[in-house]
């Protein structure tokens, strides 16, 4: 290969590289002084891009120079960052106090809402910048021409770099954000003022996303799906590197970046899986990140975010859930065919629903990537009738839980040997590697098309047939994990989550348990998914998806991290909620992102933790402080 | 547990769109009572929020179409009933179309289905159609398989198909003389199969065609600086792109820098279509061939007439998705003029080889594989002020370039 | 036979020896302190018995059998219970579930998934946190019980597997003095009876001196001194280093205390 080709491309590697480091060095900030998972940052990043399409422009007009442009951009990281203050003031700060997964859920809501006043403000259209002043040309480099724009690009990473340092380094501002990445506790011990810490630091972090987004301007349009493009890879840098290490972003984007520019060249679909494929190596590899640290967390007292502690139903909740249960199924005798639907749906995102709770409430095993298994099920169940095998559909449901489980058991051998975010990012990434399967297997999987035709057997095809069908195996397998949450095995797992270090003194073999957890729950997820595949008629690899995955933590955390059955209650209220938004508007996802948002703030443990402490500010117990059932 | 009860209390929708006898069971009999009088309701789902730039621009030329038709009477072969077309936001995922799709055909008692823009989703809807025995009309979807190995016989589709919009291209760069070819495309079932369909179809019309190399970026992701410099390193004498959107504009910007498009034969997808045509700007590279529609240069069939229209009525100009909301509207009329019932068999058989006249022209419906006759117009790009344009247009009509009799044959026979 | 054998054992970080060569027996029913100021591998010395850190080199064999290396878990298994510095307990459990919890482990029914946990060994938990005098507040939540408390829980828990040794890490820390004495005693009661050897680090004097049979001086990872609380407390080079004078009179006290 030509040598000079080789170093463009590296080149190429290099400005790809500053672009992603910018935008991921906020994230990483943000999540190691507050150590919230920020959703919200792609959306920061893509009204750095509007914003800045919107303001150069006008700034350009007044007066044509280079200056001006750079003005602009970092006049537009300053708005973006200023929205990222306004977020931290009238929402981040009131969650505070909860469980920390609430902070990512209200992002998440941020995310939605952000999406469509995009769209409302800036319209659909894609809204290219202008390019930059004196920097639109192509640079003669042996021999071939590399854009100048781009070389200034690459300038850029290692200024913002350095510019961090001092920041960190000679500022009583980043000396905290340092000691609050190191320990958090810490700062508050010594009596820093942590709400101001914050509010800077979600400054500082909103305002490098936007500056990440406005520098994009002469490259990429303006657009509506920028925000999602980005937050994943973004995600990818900052664990690559460490999560909170700044250094370790940079120096995580410089080998993305190369990865990337190289990579294509040797397989030119890699483009899909790539990262996700590097993250995964990383993690199992070095499980903090190369710059990362372990959490400092493990020697101390902390309350765990699941469920606190177990109680049996009172007879009123037996009776309520014996006549939610029998409510359900009058459904098909009252209802028309379309609440059949719905509530077919609800039965079978309770139960996906359900087996995440087991994993993160019971576990403390927070999972992003559920869908992996959710969507294995259904692949499994999908391929099996309609493949070569044309399986009936009995054999089928029996199939996708064993399939799911086999993948769960698979990813969680290295899943387990984590923690914390990093466990969670880890399955993240296999939840990926799903995805791109199902989408780049195009021979057995139907790509992104997808595979139709997967409906029940005649005896079932029926919809009420199907619904009770549907209700009667969700129906048990909600009971019989409920059972096992009870059983010693869901101690042991509530053991290892309250204290790893005193259940290994016992003699638990922690891995092993959350290893076994995770298999159970992706057997659960499978069943989930087989049956879904069957009420759709269909499977594609949005079934193996992030928003599908991240729909099911919104429903545990909407329903209740700390409760048992809380994730029902909230699978239940999401779904319906969704399907009750969608046809008032297209701007149903900021409906949406409001209704979580307002969930969030005015029930912050979830809709059924609310019930529950109701209940218990009305009997003011005495003694046991029991928080769930 | 009690929230779930509110799952089935249906909200206000129903008050929004205007009051409707409950859904008994007896679902096929029903939808057909219902529509015994009144408006004629047809469910359009589509991606209305994360795919506005087409979808919206659809939906306001369908409501202009619809109240056209109501205005002249209504369908007159049913005693001059206005349509009533019902939009929703399919969601954007097969999951949640399908859905929709029994929401629309059960509550809201449509008499058949129209939309969706995604491959993906359009399949699932097709797939469900053919399940409930409903007619879908899929509009916009682009994968060959909808008609194809996936087809069924409730579902027709109106756009040309990826095959057709390639076959239309290697028809306009066939005689070059290029040979060396390299391709990008986005990675997806899209991208993937109008490559497969390029160099499939190159290879039969030009002797010594050869693919000197592929790029396929993720979709709405490109490495435009890592795939134009993977691309440039080709030294292709041509060029087949198929990305679209965000991903094109970056696309062509990193190409125009570095000399990527110069001395180099350019044979692009869709590019011409306003939608992806606008956010290029001044950056439009001239000379590109590509299928498109170059709504000022068409004065045919009242096409003019049509574009005054819509800008009166939205102070817009329109877009493809404009033409296709008309063309669309028109067909369903004829439709059922011709059936004369709502019936789902009657309006198939009505469906079936029906031609339609529009303002792109006679549009067929191929009872072979339900694909209309719809064409697009073929060109090259050029720069007209700071906005890009097509010259030396032509339509190419979609007859002239349907998957050949035998292969559908042979791909609907599962 | 000797309950536990640890010879030569060494351990690294980085170029820092945080313990060498370090040997010492334990017997059956003997209670064992090890002191030493901050940093001279107290804790590294008990990780490495634990479990919760590997030596580098070196030996420790419990009742004829080694275990040098074994994962925590292993080590339990084999009989070995453990309290730690903080205390560590199952914050979403009661206090009976707590000690249940061990003895599903120690009985190897961690896994079950159908039986009622909270009824299993239900009896033997009780009985064992009547032993630590805990037995009143064997269904309040861990989570809301005063220090002390949980510290004589987690010794309820270190003792369901029936250990032939207990690990202390600084039993008493973050203790109020009264409480200290209390649980030191509760002890060094449980362990002459059952015949469990107890190794222990501590910083407070009187919990030493009071309690232990022998005890061992670690400065800078190294053992400088061994012996009885009173050739200990005559060691001119322990109180150089270690005691001072402060500490000499605070043995001392705790001694005369201890005597009457």
């Amino acid at each position: 290969m030509d040598p000079s080709f080789l170093v463009l491309q590296s080149l190429s590697g290099l400005a790809s590289a500053a672009s992603l480091f910018v935008i991921a060095s906020g994230l990483t900030i943000v999540f190691g002084v507050t150590r919230i998972v920020n959703f919200a940052h792609g959306s920061f990043y893509m009204l750095g891009a509007y914003i800045a399409v919107t303001l150069v422009p006008r700034l350009l007009d007044l007066s044509y120079s280079p200056a001006t442009f750079f003005l602009g951009v970092l006049l537009s990281a300053l708005l973006v960052g200023l929205i990222g203050v306004a977020v931290e003031v009238l929402l981040l700060r009131r969650l505070y106090r909860v469980p920390e997964l609430f902070q990512l859920l209200a992002t998440f809501g941020v995310v939605l809402i952000v999406e469509d006043l995009v769209l409302k403000v800036w319209g659909p259209v894609d809204l290219a910048g202008p390019r930059a002043p004196s920097l639109r040309h192509g640079v003669e480099i042996l021999g071939q021409r590399f854009p100048a724009y781009e070389l200034v690009l690459i300038a850029v990473g290692p200024l913002v770099l350095g510019l961090l340092w001092l920041l960190m380094h000679r500022t009583r501002f980043g000396v905290l954000i340092r000691a609050a990445t190191q320990d958090r506790e810490m700062v508050g011990a010594l009596g820093v003022n942590q709400a101001r810490l914050f509010t800077l630091t979600l400054f500082l972090g909103a305002s490098l996303a936007g500056l990440g987004g406005a520098l994009q301007i002469p490259r990429i349009p303006a657009n509506a799906h920028m925000d999602l493009s980005v937050i994943t890879d973004a995600f990818v840098v900052t664990v690559i590197g460490g999560m909170g290490s700044v250094p370790g972003a940079f120096v995580a984007a410089l080998i993305i970046g190369q990865l990337q520019a190289f990579g294509i060249l040797i397989f030119p679909k890699v483009t899909l899986v790539l990262v996700f494929a590097l993250m995964a190596v990383v993690l199992v590899v070095k499980p903090w990140g190369l710059f990362g640290r372990p959490e400092a967390a493990s020697g101390r007292v902390m309350p765990p975010e699941g469920i606190p502690a177990l109680r049996r139903f009172r007879p009123a909740e037996t009776a309520l859930a014996g006549l939610a249960v029998l409510a359900l199924l009058a459904v098909p005798l009252v209802g028309d065919a379309y609440k059949v639907k719905v509530a077919t749906e609800i039965l079978i995102f309770a139960l996906a629903a359900f087996s995440l709770q087991f994993l993160v409430g019971v576990g403390g095993l927070v999972s992003f990537g559920h869908a992996a298994y959710f969507g294995l099920g259904a692949y499994a169940a999908g391929l099996l009738v309609t493949g070569p095998f044309k399986a009936p559909m009995e054999l089928a449901l029996v199939a996708a839980p064993l399939a799911a489980a086999a993948g769960a058991a698979l990813f969680g051998f290295f899943i387990v040997r984590l923690s914390g975010i990093y466990l969670a990012m880890l399955t993240l990434a296999f939840g990926q590697i799903v995805y791109a399967i199902c989408f780049q297997w195009v021979e057995v999987t139907g790509g992104d098309n997808g595979v139709v035709g997967v409906w029940p057997s005649s005896w079932a095809a029926g919809r009420t047939t199907y619904f009770y069908l549907v209700a009667a195996l969700c129906l048990t397998a909600i009971v019989l994990l409920r059972r096992v949450i009870y059983a010693p095995f869901g101690y042991s797992l509530r053991a290892a989550r309250d204290s790893a270090t005193r259940a290994e003194a016992i003699g638990l073999d922690v891995r092993t348990h959350r290893w076994l957890a995770f298999t159970l729950a992706g057997a659960a997820a499978g069943l989930a998914g087989g049956l879904y595949a069957f009420m759709k008629g269909s499977i594609d690899p949005t079934l193996t998806g992030i928003p599908l995955s991240i729909d099911f933590l919104v429903m545990v955390l909407v329903g209740g991290i700390q409760t048992v059955m809380g994730p029902l209650v909230g699978a239940a209220f999401f779904h319906a909620l969704k399907d009750a938004v969608m046809p008032l508007t297209e701007f149903w996802r900021l409906l949406l992102g409001l209704a979580i948002i307002a969930t969030v703030l005015a029930f912050p443990r979830g809709l059924a933790g609310a019930a529950e402490a109701l209940r218990s500010r009305r009997a003011a117990a005495p003694k046991p402080v029991e928080a769930s059932a | 547990m009690s929230t779930r009860d509110e799952t089935f209390r249906p909200l206000s929708r129903r008050t929004v769109l205007g009051g409707l006898a409950a859904a008994p069971l007896g679902l096929a009999a029903s939808r057909a009572a219902a529509q015994g009088s009144g408006p004629i309701r047809i469910g359009e789902l589509n991606s209305y929020g994360r795919m506005a730039a087409f979808a919206v621009p659809y939906r306001n030329a369908m409501q202009l179409a619809q109240d056209a038709v109501n205005k002249a009477g209504g369908i007159k072969a049913l005693g001059g009933r206005p349509i009533e077309i019902v939009f929703r936001d399919d969601g954007s995922t097969p999951g949640d179309a399908t859905r929709v799709a029994e929401e629309l055909l059960t509550r809201e008692n449509v008499a058949f289905l129209c939309g969706t823009f995604l491959s993906n989703v359009g399949l699932a809807v097709a797939d469900f159609a053919n399940q409930r025995k409903a007619l879908f009309l899929a509009t916009e979807p682009l994968t060959d398989a909808l008609t194809m190995g996936s087809g069924n016989r409730y579902t027709f589709r109106v756009r040309p198909n990826t095959y057709m919009q390639t076959r239309m291209l290697v028809d306009a760069v066939k005689d070059s003389g290029v040979k060396r070819w390299a391709i990008v495309a986005p990675n997806y079932e899209y991208g993937q199969s109008a490559a497969a369909n390029f160099k499939r179809l190159m290879a039969a019309a030009v002797p010594g065609f050869e693919v000197v190399g592929e790029q396929f970026p993720a979709l709405g992701k490109v490495d435009a600086g890592a795939t134009v410099g993977a691309l440039s390193q080709m030294k292709a004498d041509g060029l087949f792109n198929v990305l679209f959107g965000a991903d094109l504009t970056a696309f062509v910007r990193e190409g125009n820098t570095r000399g990527l498009f110069e001395k180099r034969k350019v044979a692009s997808l869709l590019t011409g279509e306003p939608e992806y045509m606008i956010p290029l700007g001044d950056e439009t590279p001239e000379g590109w061939v590509t299928t498109g529609y170059p709504w000022e240069t068409i004065d045919t069939n009242g096409h003019k007439e049509f574009v005054a229209a819509y800008r009166a009525r939205f102070n817009d100009t329109p877009r493809l998705g404009s033409l296709l909301g008309t063309v669309v509207v028109g067909m369903i009329r004829d439709m059922l003029e011709k059936a004369g019932s709502t019936e789902t068999e009657a309006m198939i058989s009505a469906l079936e080889g029906l031609t339609s006249q529009t303002i792109a022209g006679p549009v067929t419906m191929r009872a072979l594989d339900h694909q209309s006759t719809l064409g697009a117009w073929v060109g090259e790009t050029a720069l007209a002020g700071r906005q890009g344009t097509m010259k030396n247009v032509r339509y190419a009509d979609g007859a002239n370039y349907m998957f050949p009799e035998a292969e559908v044959k042979a791909a609907r026979k599962v | 036979m000797t309950l536990l054998v640890v010879e030569g054992l060494t351990k690294r970080f980085g170029g820092v020896a945080a313990a060498r060569d370090v040997s010492f027996t334990l017997e059956a029913g003997e209670m064992l302190a090890i002191i030493g100021p901050n940093g001279a591998g107290k804790s590294t010395t008990f990780n490495m018995v634990g479990g919760q850190l590997k030596p580098d080199s070196g030996s420790i064999s419990l009742d004829g059998a080694s275990i040098a290396g074994l994962p925590a878990r292993t080590i339990g298994k084999a009989g070995v219970g453990r309290t730690f510095q903080v205390a560590q307990t199952f914050v979403s459990m009661t206090v009976a579930e707590n000690v249940q919890m061990a003895l599903l482990s120690h009985h190897g029914r961690s896994r079950g998934l159908f039986r009622d946990a909270s009824a299993l060994y239900r009896d033997e938990a009780l009985s064992l946190l009547a032993r630590v005098g805990m037995r009143n507040d064997a269904d309040r939540s861990v989570s809301e019980l005063a220090y002390g408390d949980v510290k004589r829980v987690e010794l309820a828990v270190a003792l369901a597997s029936r250990p032939k040794l207990l690990l202390m890490d600084e039993p008493t820390a973050g203790m109020a003095p009264r409480e200290r004495s209390g649980l030191m005693a509760l002890t060094a009661d449980v362990a002459r009876t059952n015949r469990i050897g107890v190794l222990y680090t501590e910083h407070d004097m009187e919990a030493v001196f009071a309690h232990a049979d022998r005890v061992l001086v670690l400065v800078r990872g190294e053992i400088i001194a061994a012996g009885s609380p009173e050739e200990i407390r005559a060691n001119p080079r322990v109180k150089q280093v270690y005691l001072g004078e402060a500490g000499t009179e605070a043995a001392m006290r705790a001694r005369r205390k201890a005597v009457a």
